[in-house]
This record gives C-alpha cells, structure tokens and sequence, in this order.
C-alpha cells in the first residue's frame, strides 16, 4: 500500500545536556491503526510524545504530520494538525462541568456568546460513537478517575483530533474500566484514527495495538508485528536483557504478627477493619487509588493516631503515633511517595539513611551530636548490599534514580530486620529489573520470617506476590483470601464496589 | 527561551553566585550614580575607602556589622526551616526592652555575670514574642509572614510610649529615651579607639556554635530536614511542630541579642532609632549569605560596608544615601537570580 502515513518520525534526536532522550528515532503510523510505545522508565517515550505536541524541540529531526513538517516548539501547532493527547495526569478544570472543560480554549475569545446547543451536540454524537459514557453537565469533581479519563479523550475528539496519544492510560483504571477503555480504542480505530499507546504492561500492549515500537535508552530497538510478538520476546527487547520476577514458594503461615480489630479512623477514611497478617506471610491489599489505602499505610506507619479499634504487633500493643517507636518496635515501612515521602532529596545519602534513628545510640552521642562515621559505616555497607549506584555516602539524594532511591528506602526499611513490612506500591514507576530487585527482597523477608503487608493497584503484582488477597473499597476491607481463590475479574469488581460474593453467601 | 534545570551543580557555581550577584549589583548600580551626575569610580572610590579606607572606617564598618551578623543569624536558621521569620526588628526591640529593664538598675551583678545575664534575658524576650506567631502558625496555620511583620509595628509602638513615658530618662532633658544601663552590663569595647565592641565576639562566636549546631548535631539535622522536606521529615519520626518551635526560639533569640548588644554596646540606653531596619537588613544578609551562618558573618561585614562606605560617599559627591539601599536590595534580587541561573541553565532558542 502507497498510502501516506499520518505520522512520520524522521530520525529524532533530542538532548537533556549529556543525556541524550531520544537517539535518532524514526518510526511511522498509518491511519487507523494502533501503535504502541513500550519501554521503561527513562526510555524516552514521554519526551518523543512531548516533541510530537510540541512541548519540547527537537535537537535534530523532523516530525511529519500528512507528509508535511510540523511547526517544532508549537503546541498550537499541533492541535491544528489534529494531534490530541491525553497526558497521565488529568488537565480538567474540578470547578467546571464537563461540557464547559471540553469546548474550553475552542471558542474565540471575543466572541460575546457560546454556541452551546452545537458544542452539545457534538458532544453527544461522540459520546454515542465511542461509547465514551459521561453527563455532559456533571463537574469534573464528581467524576471518578475512569470517567475523567473518557472526558480528557472527549476534549481531545472535540478538536477533531485525528492523532491520539495516551500517555499510561491504564494506570489509574480498573481493571473493567481498561476494558472498557480497550473497546473504545476499538472503534477508534475503525474510524481511522491513528492511536499512539504508552505503555509498560505488556498484556495490555498485546491486546489492544497493532504494531510495537520498543524504546530502551532513547534508541529505537524494534518494531514488531503485534501478531508476531510474545510477552518474553517485548520484555527482553525492552529491558536488554531477560528479566526473570522472582516466584511466591509455598510457606506455612506462622504466628500472626500484625492484627487490627474493628480499626476507625476519625475522618471516616478506614471503617472498621479487620485484618491479620502472620510471619512468612504477604498479604495484597488491592484497591483504586484514594479508597482507604492512604489512611492504611498512615495507621500502620505511625503517622495517624486518631483512630479507633485495636492493633496488635507481635501481641504487644501498637506504638500509634509515633513513627520512631513504630520502627522501634520492628516495622520495616516502604512509603507510597518516594521522593515527597521517603527522602530528603536536598540531603546526602547517609543522612537519609539515619533519619528513623537518628536518635537511638548506635547514632549519636545522648540524642545530640551525630556519630557520623557510624553512619557513613553503616551506608557504606548499606549501599553494597542494597546495589545502591551511586557514587558514595555523601553523594546526593536527589540526583538518583527512582529505582535507586527506592533501594535506599529498602535498605532503610529491612536492614534492622523488621518482623512487619508495609509495603506500599513499592515497585511503582520503577523499571524491570529494579522491580525485580525489590520483589526479591521482599520475598527474601518472607522467607525469613517477616509479615508482610501489600498495598498495590496492580493487580498482576498483587497475585504473583501475594499469599493471600483483600479488597479496599471507600475504606472498607473485604476478607483477605487466597489469590488462587478469586479471579481478576472478580478483583476488578470488588474494586468497584460489588460486595464479595463469598462473603454473602 | 527555555529554563532547563541543570542535571548537577558544581561547588564552584554554586558558592560563587553571591560574587557574581554583588559585581552585578554594583554594575547596575552605577548606572544611578552616573545618573545622579556622579564619575562612578570617584564614587565607588569613596564607598570604599568610606568602608575601609583606615582604621576608624574599619571600626565603624564592623560595628555597623554587629546586629546584621545576630539578625542575620535569626534569619537564616528560622528559614533553613522554611519558618519566615520576618518580625526580627521586633524581636530586637523586645531584646533591648529586657535590657532596659533589667539593666538600669533593677538587677546588679558583677559584668562576668551581668552581660550573660542581660544576653540571656533579651534572647528569651526575642523568643518570647517569636511565641505567639509560631503557635498560630504550628497550630492553627495562620502564616507567619503577615503576624511577624506585623507585630514589629506593635513592638515599636510599645517602645515609642515606654520611653515617651513611663520609662523616660528624667535626666535626658527631654529627648525620649530610657535611662542607661549600669556600668557593670555594659559591653567593653574592644580596642582602645572606635565603637567596636565585645558584642562583635559574641556574635562570631554565635555564627561559628550555629553553623557546627546546623551541621554536627541531632537537632540541627531535624531543623534542615524539616525545611527541606516536612512530609519526609515527619514520616522519619521527627516532630515537625516541636522543631518548628524550638527553631522559632532560637531565630527569636537571636534578634533579641542584637537588641542588647545595641543598647548595652553601642548607645548605652534605649531610643526609638536603635535600629535603622537592622532586622529587616538581616533578611537580606540571610539570603546573601545562603542561610550559611558562616557566611553570615562576610555578608554582615559587605552590607555593613555598603552602608558605612555610603555615607562618606554621599557626602563628598553630593549622592543621596539612599544608594546604600538601592545596592543592597539591588544584591538580594541578584544573589536570588544567580542562585536560580547555578541550578538552572537558560537556552535562547527560537
């Protein structure tokens, strides 16, 4: 076929000082079809979006959209050409209905009234098409994350965008509201629309694109059939390298280390929840982000102490409130937030391997003067065994990558050999191979004997890790039972609210 | 134009911007002394031999030095931990109350004694009015910015019907000022001409036991923290409001000593013009000085000069004083640029 593509990357450079983004990528898309860009974090994917919508300039390189060069730097540009993008976090107006978020910046600005009934119309018809379900007049506050998404698409479609890019769709959603999304693409697709997919879960790239370019470092590795293609085959292409995730091995439960009775929180964001985690255990707490897991993880971390109901550690009540004594008292903690959570960015490495014991005598002299060749002693070690890349105790923290931030979080967390561990999204955003990195340590703590508490919105993680299942919805925590005892799919919908069958029965 | 942040910083860059920032203050400046009619090395000529151009302008520049150092010291550790500690006037003011009241006659004990004691009991004043906005602001998150400025204005006018009043000198043949301060707490003077004081000492010594404070101990680790990142800080276990607060105190403290030094140093009794904005002066010290409290102590002595030197100046070329405030919040806008241009590069392109 001699059709012109829609899209054209001809060899793409682009350079963040001695980091080169993008090495000479060229690659092409064709009117209805969806290609997907897999790769991980760092592998450029974002920033040849980011150039494509002209955020960023090329250092060398064209883009052509219809076969003619795109105005580099132009964001206008680009909306012009008909190239829409739904970027991972949401750009809505809260305050706004969902009609005035999506003709937003479409009206001209002198105009002195708005076209309503035509916009409304337009609206519905794509809103019928794409099966993109939304009230036009409800704010966005009220949306759920799934249906801002759809209205973040609608905005794109209404400026006739013809090009979509979607930057991590699927990280946000259920797992039904990612079918969903899949079946949207679907008709897309049969209106001739070209989708770019961004993504790094390989079952959803092998389920919904046509055609595979892989990125790893910038370059441009592969593009592959989609038909022709394996997951083993896209994760070596990506990573460079085969990447094995460490396996859960059958262990006999211990004694239960970790038990909430009937725990409260005043603000309503946990009810009565009752959980028990036991040694050699690891217990996935499942759930879309915002339903409880945050004051979980606040409960346990020693943060919130405004709560009601018991918990127990290792029989002995729970030090609430009091971070270092929680820590103290053998609780190894992985925050959801690395960087505003887990480091000091502006302090040294050693610093913020100190910070839970700081004050205990092992650090300083009678809690005033830091003993800080203990600590640098203890990093040094630290690092080495954690595979810490950097380039010593006092580098710092902020420069690393994520991957090796959160391997400091780990050393922190699992040096003094915690009998609980909360984990929460511990190998988000990270690459393959530190994922399989912190995975291993996890299960290597398992194996030890340590308890250990999930907190995941990856559902795949949660049933390749974890011994045993529970679902958070709107604070509620449903029975924790075994993976192999509950399908994805009803996951997914205990996720969304429906009540454990099990349970009712 | 785009602003790209820099993937590192070189030591060098970062600790040269405050140079660059004052060559560049003092480039922009000339341009309004030679707008004023002035030949701007005539008048840079004069600045500086104004400054530092014998012993007695050496004198008096750093006696000018000595409440920027302790304002400037107040200010810098209050925002290492993101505390905006603007009311150091006030707390000032507050320290040379408690020297007033103390010092001219209620308590006398050997100098040994008394300068601590006068020393401790204007710090704690310091602190003590630092009390009320930290709590609004630890407690009910009321911004610390608007209450400590504000409360100068409350301070000052308390001092203005004080020694208007109740606490005026009956031998000051009526100029409003308090009585003088004993003899036995007045801070000695450091060479045998010129107004330098031991107030001087106290203060390097200050900055030198703050910077290690910052650096070496418990507490100093948990106030950057704090400041660099409370969310961090808290989840690590540190208690964000008590540090907060002791923070406050020590910033509180600080002012308040420069109120005592300059009553019980330099004037020898309290009057309304004791300070000339030496607190406000100590936030621009902070910033030159990178809230380094060793780096206070130079950029005390620089502003210090820029003011002393521009005295002499406007007298010979017939130059307002007012340049001296121009150049230095000329500095202060220049230190916070080329901060910002050693973290982040500029590119002009297209």
């Amino acid at each position: 076929m001699a059709t012109q593509p829609v899209i054209e990357f001809r060899s793409v450079t682009k350079r963040f000082g001695t980091l080169t983004a993008n090495d000479r990528v060229s690659l092409s898309l064709d009117r209805g079809e969806v290609l997907a860009l897999l790769g991980e974090n760092g592998a450029g994917k974002t920033t040849l979006m980011n150039i494509l919508f002209g955020h960023y300039r090329a250092d060398e390189g064209d883009v052509l959209v219809d076969g003619r060069a795109l105005e580099p730097g132009s964001t206008r540009a680009a909306i012009d050409a008909g190239v829409g993008m739904v970027h991972q976090h949401f750009t809505l107006a809260d305050n706004l209905t969902v009609l005035d978020n999506i003709t937003l910046g479409t009206e001209s600005l002198w105009s002195l009234r708005q076209d309503k009934k035509r916009a409304r119309s337009k609206l519905d018809a794509m809103i019928e098409d794409y099966g993109l379900y939304v009230d036009p007049d409800a704010f966005v506050s009220e949306l759920s994350v799934g249906e801002r998404q759809r209205v973040e698409i609608l905005k794109a479609l209404y400026r006739d965008a013809r090009i979509l890019i979607l930057d991590e769709p699927t990280a946000v959603l259920t797992p039904q509201e990612a079918e969903q999304l899949f079946s949207t693409l679907e008709s897309l697709r049969r209106d001739g629309l070209a989708v770019i997919f961004i993504s790094h879960k390989l079952h959803e790239i092998l389920a919904v694109s046509d055609r595979v370019s892989v990125l790893r470092r910038g370059a441009l590795v592969a593009t592959v059939e989609t038909r022709t293609a394996n997951r083993e085959d896209l994760a070596e292409l990506m990573v460079g390298e085969a990447v094995v995730r460490p396996k859960l091995k059958p262990l006999e439960a211990g004694p239960p280390v970790l038990e909430m009775d009937k725990v409260s929180t005043r603000n309503g964001a946990l009810q009565e929840v009752d959980l028990t985690v036991r040694a050699h255990e690891i217990v996935g707490i499942a759930g879309v982000a915002g339903n409880g897991q945050s004051a979980l993880a606040d409960v346990l971390s020693g943060l919130e102490k405004d709560f009601s109901g018991q918990v127990l550690l290792n029989a002995q009540p729970f030090s609430a409130g009091n971070p270092r004594n929680v820590v103290a008292s053998g609780v190894g903690r992985i925050p959801e937030d690395r960087h505003s959570r887990g480091m000091v960015g502006d302090m040294e490495i050693w610093e913020n391997l100190i910070s839970e014991d700081v004050r205990t005598a092992a650090m300083s002299k009678s809690g005033f003067l830091i003993n800080r060749s203990a600590a640098i002693d203890r990093t040094r070690r630290q690092i080495e065994e954690f595979d810490v890349r950097c380039e010593g105790p006092n580098a710092p923290t902020k420069l690393l990558s994520g991957g090796n931030m959160q391997k400091l979080i780990l050393a922190r967390a699992l040096s003094r050999n915690p009998s609980f561990i909360l984990a929460n999204q511990p190998v988000r955003g990270l690459d393959e191979g530190a994922i399989a990195f912190v995975q291993g340590r996890l299960l290597a703590a398992r194996a030890r004997g340590a308890a250990i508490l999930l907190v995941s919105e990856d559902l795949d993680e949660l049933m390749s890790l974890s011994d045993r299942i529970a679902v958070i919805y709107q604070g509620r925590l449903s029975e924790a039972r075994p993976g192999s005892e509950r399908t994805i799919a009803e996951l997914g919908l205990m996720m969304a609210g429906q009540s454990d069958r099990g349970e009712a029965a | 134009m785009v602003i790209e942040p820099r993937s590192s910083v070189s030591i060098w860059r970062a600790g040269l911007a405050p140079i660059w920032a004052i060559l560049v203050s003092l480039l922009l400046c000339a341009g309004l002394v030679a707008w004023a009619g002035a030949s701007v090395p005539t008048a840079y000529g004069l600045l500086l031999k104004g400054a530092f151009g014998s012993s007695f302008a050496i004198n008096e520049t750093l006696t000018r030095s000595i409440p920027l150092i302790f304002t400037g010291l107040a200010v810098s550790i209050a925002f290492k931990a993101k505390f905006y500690n603007i009311g150091a006037e006030g707390q000032l003011y507050a320290g040379a109350l408690a020297a007033t009241f103390f010092g001219t006659g209620l308590v006398t004990l050997p100098p040994v004694l008394m300068i601590p004691f006068l020393m401790i009991a204007g710090a704690v004043a310091g602190g003590l009015l630092l009390l009320l906005p930290v709590l609004l602001k630890t407690k009910l998150k009321v911004d610390e910015v608007v209450t400590t400025l504000l409360l100068n204005f409350v301070v000052l006018l308390l001092v203005s019907y004080l020694i208007e009043g109740p606490w005026k000198d009956p031998m000051s043949l009526g100029w409003p000022q308090a009585a003088s301060i004993v003899d036995e707490g007045v801070l000695p003077g450091l060479l045998a001409k010129g107004r330098l004081h031991f107030g001087f000492v106290i203060a390097v010594v200050l900055a030198i036991g703050l910077w290690a404070m910052m650096r070496f101990t418990v507490q100093g680790y948990e106030i950057r923290a704090v400041g660099y990142n409370a969310r961090a800080a808290e989840f690590s276990g540190i208690k964000i409001n008590r540090t907060v607060i002791m923070t406050a105190m020590i910033s509180g403290g600080l002012a308040g000593m420069a109120g005592v030094s300059e009553t019980a140093g330099l004037k020898g009794y309290l009057t309304l013009d004791l300070s000339p904005g030496f607190g406000y002066t100590g936030i621009a010290v902070a910033m030159l000085a990178q809230l380094n409290p060793l780096a206070v102590i130079p950029a005390a002595i620089f502003l210090s000069a820029v003011y002393v030197g521009s005295d002499a100046m406007s007298r010979a070329v017939n130059i307002p004083t007012y340049i001296a405030d121009v150049i230095v919040g000329v500095s202060v806008l220049a230190v916070l640029c080329s901060v910002m241009f050693s973290q982040y590069r500029v590119r002009w392109r297209g």
